[in-house]
C-alpha cells in the first residue's frame, strides 16, 4: 500500500461522516424552516455553492481516480436525498400558504356587480312565436296583415256584406269619418284573404296578430286580444285535415294529451262551421275533480273558430271552388295564455305592469 | 233563446231524456246551450186552507199583521202573516217548517210579534213563480195536503240557447224542438201545421208597396175583455223563457212567438184609420215608437203606415199612436214576413234590436204568418172573451229555389263516405224535399232560408252525422321556406331589447287628443275612432311613446321606481283615400281595386320604442341608455346606426339624438323635455327612444350575410390620444373622424377618458382614446403607427380638436 498522493486533510469533506453530518443538517435545517423565505435560505445553507455538498463535489477531481467513483456516489447520494426533502419541504410550505390565501380570499358569491340582467318578453310574443314555429314546422309560412284594415277584407270578403247578422256578433272599431269604410280588424280572418289573393295555391299559412273589439276591459274580456289564424287551400283538402292539423295544434302549444273536439257552430266565411273545444286541463270533464270553475263543469274549453273555407270566400279571392277547398281556424290566445300561466286577471297582460312580464322571463 | 223544457216536451211528446241529456245533444248538432237552469227544486210547501183570521190590532197603525190557523190536510198549524189579500176558506201554498224556497230561504217554526208562527203562506214570488208579486198566491183549486210543486207544474228546467246567425230557425221552441226531434229520432208535433181560415174580402185592407215585405196576414179579434188576466200557464211561460208578463194581448203575442218564431204585432183597430200600406220612409216622417222614443226615419226604414202616417218600424217596433191600451177591445193581429235586409239596417239604425228584429234578421219561415196568427187569434178568442174577425192574407211570395248538390260532396268535404241514403235522409230530416240521383236536387224548408247553396246542405249533413265521426289527417304542405328574413330579424331584434334589460309591454293602441299634444305626435295626424271605447281616447298611435309612457306612469303609481320597458307594434298615421265603392265579391278584385282599398289605409310602420326611469345598473338612467339599447338592437341584426344631435318634441332640447341609418334619420331618443315630464308626472329624467323597426329590418335583410374579417395574427400596437373638443361637439363625431383620418390600419377605437374641468378651459371638453394598429401582413414599425395617429389627429381637427397639452 503507498501513501496517498493527495492531501487527506483536504478530503476530509468527502468522509462519510463528514458527508452524514451535511445530510443530517441540511434535513435539519429544512425541517426547521417555517416560511418559504426560511427554506429558502436553508436551501443557500445546504445547496447552494458554498455548502458542505458542493464543497465536497468540488473535491472529488483531487482524489485519485480509483477512489473517485466511490466518492461522487456518496455525494450525489447526500445531494439527492437533500434535493428530495427541499423539495418536499417546498410543497408543503406552498400548499400551506395557498390553504391561507385562499381562504383570505374568500368573498359573498351571492353579491352581484348589479350589471344590467334579461328583461323579459311579453307572453303573448312568445306563444305566437311557439306557434308559428309549430306550424313552420309542418311547412306551413307565417303570414301577416295590417291592423287598421279595410272592411271589405275584414267582412264583405269573408261573406260579411253590409247587412249581414254577423257584423253584429262582433264589436267593431270604425275609423273616421263615418264613410271611411276603415275599421281596426275584428279578427285575424282578414289575413286569410290577403294571403289567398297574394300567394296563390296551394296555400298553408299561420297568421298571428292582434285583433280589437269595442269591449271594455275586466277581468275577462280585453278590446285587444291576440289571435291566430291558420288557413290551409289546396287540392283534395277535407274536414279530416282540419281535424288532424287542429289536433296536431292543440298538442303542440297545450300539450298534455288533451282531447280536442269539434261542435257544429256558425261564421259565415266556413261552411261547415265548428267551435274547437279544448278538454279542460282542470278537470279533464271527471266528475270528481269537479266543481271546476276553469270550465264551470264542462269538461271542455273554447278555443276558437274553425271550418271549410267557404266557397264563397274562394270565389272572392278568385280561387275556383271546383278544384280547391280549405280549412281555415281563429283562435283566441289570451286563454290559453291564461291557462299556460294560471293568469286569473286578462288585466295583467294589458296593463304594461314590468313585474308581469320580468316573471315569465324572455322565453314565457 | 230560453226553453223550458215542459214547453219542448208539448212538441216532443214522447221525450223521455233528462235535461242534460238533451242539452248534449243539442250541443252536438250545433245549438250552443250555455246552461240549463233548474226552477222548482222546493219540497214541503202543500196545499193548505185558512181556517181562521185574526186582525192584531196592537201593530197598527205601522203594521197590519195576522194571525191564522193553516190547515194542511195534516194538522192545523198558527201562522203570523202580513199579507191581506186572502180570507178564511181560501186555499193557499202553506210552506211547512224545514221547506227550503228558492233563493236557500228556509222556513222554520219561530216566535215573532208574540205569537207563534209555525210555517208560511206564500206569494208567487217566494215560490219563484214572479219576479215580485202582490200579497200572497190565493190557489183556485188543490186538494189539501197536496204537493204545490206539482200541482202548479213548479218545477221545470229552462236550456238557455246562444243561437247563431243562421239559425234563425231555432230562435223558436218549435225550432229547437225539431232539432230534439231529429237527435233523438223522436216525432216531432209542429205547430206550424195549422189548420188556417183562408181570407176572405171583409179582411182588413192592406197593401204591399215594397219588396222588403213579401206577406202580410191580418186577422181581426173584436170584443176581447180589456181586464182578463193571462192565465198562470201563460205568465209562468213567458216568465221562465225570460219575459215578462204584460197584458193578455201582449202576452199571446209573446207566446206565440216564442213557440213558432213568428214576431206579431197587435193594432188597436179602433186607433187604425184606412188601409194599413207597407212602404219605405218619405223624407222628414217621424215615428214615436212603443218605447216612447220620437224617431227621425230614414228613407231606407220600412214602415207600417195607414192614413195617418207611419204606425210601426217594420218588423221591428211599433208605433205608439195605436198601441193596445188599458181599454181595448178590438184587436187587430199583424203578421208578416219581411226580408233581412229589409230589417237589420233598420234595427242598427235606430239601435233597437228587438224580439222581432233579432229574428227578422236571421230570416223568419215564411210559411208561418197565417198560422202564427190564427193561433193569436184562437187564444185571444178562448182568454180574453174575443169574437174572431174577418182574416187577410196579401201574399206576394215567390217560390223558392231549389239547390244542386252532388250526393258526394259531404262526404268529399268530410273526407269519409256518407250513402246517397244517408245524404238524403239527413237532408229529409232538417225538412228538405229531395230528388235526383248523383245529383241531387234539394228543396229547403220554408224555415230554412239560410240553406241556399251546397255547402250549406254539406254542413246540416255532417254535423246531424256528427263532427265526431270526421277522421283524422294531417294535410301535406309543400317544402316550406321557414320565417321570412323580417321575422326573423325583428324576433332578434326583441330578444336584443329584453337582453338589455328591458320588459316588453303590450298596450292597447288608443291614446288622448291632450297627450299626443304633449308629446308633439299630432303632426304624424293619428287617425281618429268614429266609435271609440272612451271618448277621451278616441285616436289611435302615431308612435309608441304614449302607450309607453303610460305604462311608465302605471308601474311608478305602483311603487315600482326603476322602469325599464319596451314595446315593438304598428302605429298608425295619416289617413288614405277612401274607396267610393267596395269590389264585389263574386271575382277576385282587379289590381286596381285592391290598390285602392290598401290606399284607404293609414301607414301603419312597426316601430320599436323604449322608456326608462330610475336607477339602471345602480345610477340613475341616462340618455345615453336610451341610445345605447337601441343602438345594440340596430346592432344585434347586423346594423350600425350612427348618432347625431336632434332637438324634436318632447325631448329635452340639449339631451335627444337622432339615430341614423346610412345618414337618414330611423329614430330618436333622449331624456324628455322637463316640460313634459312635469305635465305627466313622469319621473325626473324619464329617457325614451322610439325607431322604425320595419325600416331597420329591411336594411338589414338587404344587406345580406356580414362579409367575415380576415383575423391578422401579426402583433398590434396602441397609442392613446388625448383630444380637447368644444363640448358641443359630440363624441361620436370625434370618432368617427378618427377613424376616417386613421385609414386601415386602425384596428379599434376606445373611448376610455371624458374629462372636463379648468386645464381644459371653459366650454371644451377632453376626449381621450385609445386606438389599436395592426397590419394584416407584418408587424408595424413605431413611425408608421405614429403617422397613422398624427393622420387620426388631423382628421379630427376638422372638427376643432387638438391634442390635449399641445
Amino acid at each position: 500500500m503507498s501513501a496517498p498522493d493527495y492531501d487527506p486533510k483536504q478530503v476530509s469533506l468527502l468522509s462519510p461522516e463528514q458527508l452524514s453530518a451535511a445530510l443530517a443538517a441540511g434535513l435539519a435545517g429544512f425541517a426547521a424552516a417555517r416560511t418559504l423565505d426560511e427554506l429558502a435560505a436553508a436551501k443557500t445553507a445546504h445547496l447552494g455553492g458554498h455548502a458542505p455538498v458542493s464543497l465536497a463535489n468540488r473535491e472529488i477531481g483531487v482524489l485519485p481516480p480509483a477512489a473517485r467513483g466511490d466518492a461522487g456516489k456518496r455525494v450525489n447520494d447526500v445531494r439527492r436525498s437533500l434535493d428530495s426533502a427541499f423539495e418536499s419541504r417546498k410543497g408543503a410550505l406552498e400548499d400551506e400558504r395557498d390553504a391561507r390565501v385562499l381562504v383570505e380570499e374568500r368573498v359573498d358569491v351571492s353579491l352581484l356587480p348589479g350589471t344590467v340582467l334579461p328583461g323579459g318578453r311579453h307572453p303573448l310574443t312568445t306563444l305566437q312565436e311557439r306557434i308559428a314555429d309549430v306550424f313552420v314546422a309542418m311547412g306551413w309560412e307565417v303570414a301577416e296583415g295590417p291592423e287598421v284594415e279595410h272592411e271589405w277584407f275584414n267582412f264583405d270578403a269573408l261573406n260579411m256584406p253590409a247587412d249581414h247578422p254577423a257584423r253584429e256578433m262582433q264589436d267593431t272599431l270604425w275609423l273616421a269619418p263615418e264613410d271611411s269604410g276603415v275599421v281596426l280588424r275584428t279578427q285575424t280572418s282578414p289575413v286569410q284573404i290577403r294571403s289567398l289573393l297574394a300567394r296563390g295555391l296551394p296555400c298553408y299559412v299561420v297568421a298571428p296578430g292582434r285583433v280589437f273589439r269595442n269591449d271594455a276591459l275586466d277581468a275577462t274580456h280585453s278590446p285587444v286580444f291576440g289571435q291566430v289564424e291558420g288557413l290551409c287551400v289546396d287540392e283534395g283538402i277535407t274536414m279530416a285535415h282540419l281535424r288532424g292539423t287542429l289536433a296536431h295544434f292543440a298538442e303542440a302549444t297545450i300539450g298534455q294529451g288533451l282531447e280536442t273536439r269539434l261542435r257544429p257552430s256558425y261564421f259565415p266565411f266556413t261552411e261547415p262551421s265548428a267551435e274547437l273545444d279544448l278538454q279542460c286541463f282542470n278537470c279533464r270533464g271527471q266528475a270528481e275533480l269537479q266543481p271546476c270553475r276553469v270550465c264551470s263543469n264542462e269538461g271542455w274549453i273554447e278555443l276558437g273558430g274553425c271550418g271549410m273555407v267557404n266557397p264563397a270566400v274562394l270565389i272572392a279571392c278568385g280561387v275556383d271552388p271546383e278544384r280547391y277547398s280549405g280549412f281555415a281556424f281563429g283562435m283566441g290566445l289570451d286563454r290559453t295564455l291564461m291557462f299556460r300561466h294560471g293568469i286569473t286577471d286578462i288585466r295583467d297582460l294589458y296593463e304594461g305592469d314590468q313585474r308581469f312580464t320580468l316573471a315569465l322571463g324572455t322565453e314565457g | 233563446m230560453r226553453v223550458p223544457l215542459s214547453w219542448l216536451k208539448e212538441l216532443v211528446p214522447d221525450l223521455t231524456a233528462a235535461a242534460d241529456e238533451v242539452a248534449e245533444a243539442l250541443v252536438r248538432a250545433g245549438l250552443e246551450v250555455e246552461q240549463v237552469e233548474r226552477h222548482g227544486d222546493i219540497a214541503n210547501v202543500v196545499v193548505g186552507r185558512v181556517v181562521d183570521v185574526e186582525e192584531l190590532t196592537e201593530f197598527l197603525p205601522k203594521k197590519t199583521i195576522r194571525f191564522c190557523h193553516v190547515d194542511t190536510g195534516a194538522g192545523v198549524r198558527e201562522v203570523v202573516c202580513g199579507a191581506t189579500n186572502f180570507a178564511a176558506g181560501d186555499l193557499v201554498p202553506f210552506a211547512l217548517p224545514g221547506a227550503v224556497l228558492p233563493g236557500g230561504f228556509e222556513i222554520a217554526t219561530r216566535r215573532t210579534y208574540g205569537r207563534t208562527s209555525d210555517g208560511m203562506i206564500c206569494s208567487a214570488a217566494e215560490l219563484g213563480l214572479a219576479d215580485s208579486s202582490h200579497g200572497i198566491l190565493v190557489l183556485e183549486t188543490g186538494q189539501l195536503g197536496e204537493n204545490v210543486v206539482e200541482l202548479l207544474g213548479l218545477r221545470d228546467e229552462v236550456l238557455d240557447i246562444a243561437i247563431t246567425p243562421d239559425r234563425g230557425y231555432a230562435l223558436s221552441v218549435r225550432g229547437v224542438a225539431r232539432e230534439t226531434a231529429t237527435a233523438f229520432d223522436l216525432a216531432f208535433h209542429d205547430p206550424g201545421l195549422r189548420e188556417t181560415p183562408a181570407p176572405d174580402d171583409d179582411g182588413y185592407q192592406v197593401r204591399l208597396d215594397d219588396a222588403g215585405c213579401d206577406r202580410f196576414v191580418a186577422r181581426v179579434v173584436r170584443g176581447v175583455d180589456p181586464n182578463a188576466p193571462s192565465p198562470a200557464w201563460l205568465q209562468r211561460r213567458l216568465a221562465l223563457a225570460g219575459m215578462r208578463p204584460i197584458s193578455l194581448a201582449v202576452d199571446i203575442t209573446n207566446h206565440v212567438m216564442l213557440e213558432m218564431g213568428q214576431p206579431l204585432h197587435a193594432y188597436d183597430l179602433a186607433t187604425l184609420q184606412g188601409p194599413i200600406v207597407v212602404r219605405r220612409a218619405k223624407a222628414g216622417e217621424r215615428l214615436t215608437t212603443l218605447d216612447g222614443q220620437d224617431r227621425a226615419l230614414h228613407p231606407a226604414d220600412l214602415l207600417i203606415t195607414d192614413d195617418s202616417g207611419p204606425i210601426g218600424l217594420a218588423g221591428v217596433m211599433g208605433g205608439a199612436s195605436t198601441e193596445i191600451s188599458a181599454s181595448t177591445a178590438d184587436v187587430l193581429v199583424e203578421a208578416a214576413h219581411f226580408t233581412p235586409s229589409a230589417i237589420t239596417l233598420t234595427a242598427r239604425r235606430h239601435r233597437l234590436p228587438s224580439e222581432a228584429s233579432k229574428r227578422f234578421e236571421r230570416g223568419v219561415d215564411s210559411a208561418l204568418p197565417s198560422a202564427a196568427a190564427d193561433l193569436a187569434v184562437q187564444l185571444l178568442v178562448e182568454l180574453g172573451g174575443g169574437t174572431a174577425g174577418p182574416v187577410t192574407d196579401n201574399d206576394q211570395r215567390t217560390p223558392p229555389a231549389a239547390v244542386r248538390m252532388p250526393a258526394g260532396l259531404p262526404g268529399r268535404v268530410a273526407g269519409l263516405d256518407y250513402s246517397r241514403e244517408i245524404v238524403t235522409h239527413r237532408l229529409e230530416q232538417v225538412g228538405c224535399r229531395v230528388s235526383g240521383e248523383d245529383i241531387l236536387e234539394v228543396l229547403p224548408p220554408s224555415w230554412r232560408p239560410d240553406l241556399t247553396g251546397p255547402a250549406d246542405l254539406v254542413e246540416e249533413v255532417i254535423r246531424l252525422e256528427g263532427y265526431d265521426a270526421v277522421p283524422v289527417a294531417l294535410p301535406t304542405a309543400p317544402a316550406g321556406r321557414g320565417l321570412t328574413a323580417g321575422q326573423r330579424l325583428r324576433r332578434t331584434v326583441a330578444r336584443a331589447l329584453a337582453s338589455s334589460g328591458l320588459v316588453e309591454v303590450v298596450m292597447p293602441p288608443f291614446v288622448a287628443d291632450e297627450l299626443v299634444e304633449e308629446l308633439g305626435l299630432a303632426g304624424y295626424q293619428p287617425p281618429r275612432l268614429l266609435n271609440p271605447l272612451s271618448e277621451e281616447e278616441a285616436l289611435l298611435r302615431p308612435a309608441l311613446l304614449p302607450g309607453l309612457l303610460t305604462a311608465v306612469l302605471r308601474n311608478v303609481g305602483r311603487g315600482l321606481s326603476d322602469v325599464a320597458i319596451y314595446e315593438t307594434g304598428s302605429v298608425f298615421r295619416g289617413s288614405g283615400t277612401p274607396v267610393a265603392e267596395v269590389p264585389k265579391t263574386s271575382q277576385r278584385p282587379t289590381d286596381e281595386e285592391l290598390a285602392a282599398l290598401d290606399g284607404a289605409l293609414p301607414a301603419q310602420p312597426r316601430h320599436a320604442a323604449v322608456a326608462l326611469a330610475g336607477n339602471r345598473a345602480g345610477r340613475a338612467v341616462a340618455v345615453g341608455d336610451a341610445v345605447e339599447v337601441l343602438l345594440a338592437a340596430a346592432r344585434a341584426i347586423g346594423i350600425s346606426l350612427t348618432i347625431s344631435r336632434g332637438q324634436d318634441a318632447p325631448y329635452h332640447p340639449g339631451r335627444c339624438a337622432v339615430l341614423l341609418l346610412d345618414g337618414e334619420p330611423i329614430g330618436t331618443a333622449g331624456e324628455l323635455h322637463p316640460r313634459v315630464v312635469s305635465h305627466l308626472g313622469l319621473p325626473p329624467r324619464t329617457v325614451v327612444g322610439e325607431l322604425d323597426l320595419d325600416r331597420l329590418v329591411r336594411a338589414a335583410a338587404e344587406a345580406g350575410p356580414a362579409p367575415a374579417p380576415v383575423l391578422s395574427t401579426y402583433p398590434p400596437s396602441s397609442v392613446d390620444v388625448a383630444l380637447v373638443v368644444a363640448d358641443d361637439v359630440l363624441a361620436a363625431d370625434v370618432e368617427h373622424r378618427l377613424r376616417e383620418g386613421a385609414g386601415e390600419l386602425l384596428e379599434e377605437v376606445r373611448l376610455f377618458d371624458v374629462f372636463t374641468g379648468p386645464q381644459v378651459g371653459e366650454g371644451r371638453v377632453s376626449l381621450a382614446y385609445s386606438l389599436r394598429f395592426r397590419a394584416p401582413d407584418r408587424t408595424l414599425t413605431d413611425a408608421e403607427v405614429l403617422a397613422a395617429r398624427d393622420a387620426a389627429v388631423a382628421a379630427a381637427g376638422a372638427l376643432g380638436a387638438v391634442l390635449r397639452g399641445s
